[in-house]
């Protein structure tokens, strides 16, 4: 039987448009506040957005590891966590809180 | 070559910088940096100019800012300041502290981290979470926090924290092991006969003199204290102060014996100035005797407070003194705290106040 090439056998992560808040987006000036990721979960997209905006990582989640308290993060308009699987061509909203001080 | 004061201002919305001549007598303001966040404490290393600022918030947790030219761009990292998975996460940056060619910085809950390029990149002194009093920490009414950093000015191997409300840690392994220093330091609401425990007391704020690695100082929830063999004992100095009860300590630039303090009016009484009257005090002899230094100050309906790390010295001669208030008032000295004046207002509440002394 021919042995498929890793190529073929590569599945492509998801594609989704992510929507970031302004507020967490303060200390990365240069950042977009919507663009396309290519993730398979929450986790994997907020490491994708690290690995743009070195430090990003740290404004979303703390290191339990868990989304911040005052953020939530909607996947085709369900609250997800971190492991929350991405559909292909789905939107995510990352919204923070009404909590002020 | 002529020079500048810079004044570091943290607050709860920001950091700011105050810059003045050498001759200390106009200041012109500058900021917010820092996206506006919280800046618990903002320092200067006066061998490179780079200013760092630590701070965070619930919202965005963690972050240690730092520009090299003078506030005019910033970058900022949080890369290993973090706990393990699991344990409850770092809160915000509570004080930093920079010697020896490495950037300490000091955390709620309370821990301490090292970083030596620049911030850049943070590793924990896992040491001091681990020692065997740790379960037994409690909280003072800001939080369990690491507030005060003192190294050795030599040896990086020595360096004491203090934190609230657990008091005085020392190492002399960098960070390997600790030991608690706080005999003869008290814990007024502990039982009769259990006000002087091992640890547990509530410092607020840890200084070293000047050219005497073993003398300290510390402002603390009850009382002011000096120590002659690097916190192994305390003795008290606060005879003569207007109350037991304040936050900031500042030791003078050059003289080991002048130490200026801000007593406030008590723990459960506002914590305002006493009497409504601002006053810095300094000794010029340990703490045997103290003056309170007002003119220039506001005497009248004061109820402001000034928060541990939010008052400081300068490098010039005849020292400078500065403090900024709960209130967003910051007031400088130019005479070694004989006379004061205003030089910013309307700041939101300052979290701390450092100098840094360059050339203009």
């Amino acid at each position: 039987m021919q042995q498929k090439t890793d190529a073929e056998t590569r599945v492509e992560a998801p594609r989704v448009v992510v929507n970031l808040p302004c507020a967490p987006l303060d200390p990365f000036p240069e950042a977009d506040e919507e663009l396309e990721i290519e993730a398979s979960t929450v986790d994997e997209m907020i490491n994708a957005l690290n690995a743009r905006w070195p430090g990003m990582r740290d404004r979303l989640c703390d290191s339990t590891p868990r989304i911040r308290k005052h953020l939530n993060i909607f996947v085709e308009g369900r609250r997800s966590t971190l492991a929350t699987a991405l559909p292909d061509g789905g939107k995510v909203y990352i919204l923070t809180a009404m909590s002020g001080g | 070559m002529a020079r500048k004061v810079l004044i570091l201002v943290g607050t709860k919305k920001g950091a700011f910088i105050v810059e003045g001549g050498e001759d200390r007598q106009s200041w012109q303001l500058r900021g917010p940096f820092c996206a506006a966040q919280p800046m618990s404490h903002v320092v200067g290393d006066p061998g490179t100019g780079t200013i760092y600022a630590g701070g965070g918030d619930p919202w965005f947790g963690p972050s240690v800012w730092k520009t090299s030219d003078l506030g005019e761009s910033w970058s900022h990292s949080s890369e290993g300041l973090a706990y393990k998975e699991g344990e409850e996460p770092i809160k915000t940056v509570w004080s930093l502290h920079h010697a020896n060619g490495k950037l300490y910085a000091g955390v709620e809950p309370a821990g301490l981290f090292v970083s030596e390029d620049g911030g850049q990149n943070w590793q924990h002194i896992k040491g001091l979470r681990d020692h065997p009093t740790r379960p037994q920490w409690q909280p003072g009414g800001g939080g369990l926090n690491l507030h005060s950093i003192v190294a050795h000015p030599t040896d990086d191997r020595k360096i004491w924290v203090g934190m609230s409300a657990v008091g005085v840690f020392y190492t002399e392994d960098g960070g390997e092991s600790w030991e608690p220093r706080n005999s003869g330091t008290r814990q007024d609401y502990a039982p009769e006969g259990q006000r002087y425990p091992e640890f547990g007391q509530c410092v607020h704020c840890l200084v070293m003199a000047p050219g005497t690695p073993d003398r300290l100082y510390q402002q603390n929830h009850c009382g002011m204290y000096k120590s002659e063999d690097g916190g192994k004992s305390w003795e008290s100095i606060e005879a003569g102060l207007p109350s037991t009860f304040g936050f900031p300590a500042s030791p003078h630039p050059r003289d080991r014996d002048t130490l200026y303090l801000i007593p406030l009016n008590g723990d459960s009484v506002g914590r305002y100035m006493p009497d409504g009257s601002a006053a810095v005090w300094r000794t010029r002899d340990a703490g045997k005797n103290w003056e309170g230094m007002r003119k220039g100050l506001p005497q009248e309906e004061v109820f402001f407070g000034v928060l541990r790390q939010a008052m400081t010295t300068d490098t010039l001669e005849p020292a400078g003194v500065y403090f900024g208030s709960n209130t967003g008032e910051l007031y400088a000295s130019a005479d070694e705290g004989e006379s004061w004046k205003c030089v910013a207002e309307h700041l939101p509440p300052i979290s701390s106040v450092e100098t840094l002394v360059v050339d203009a």
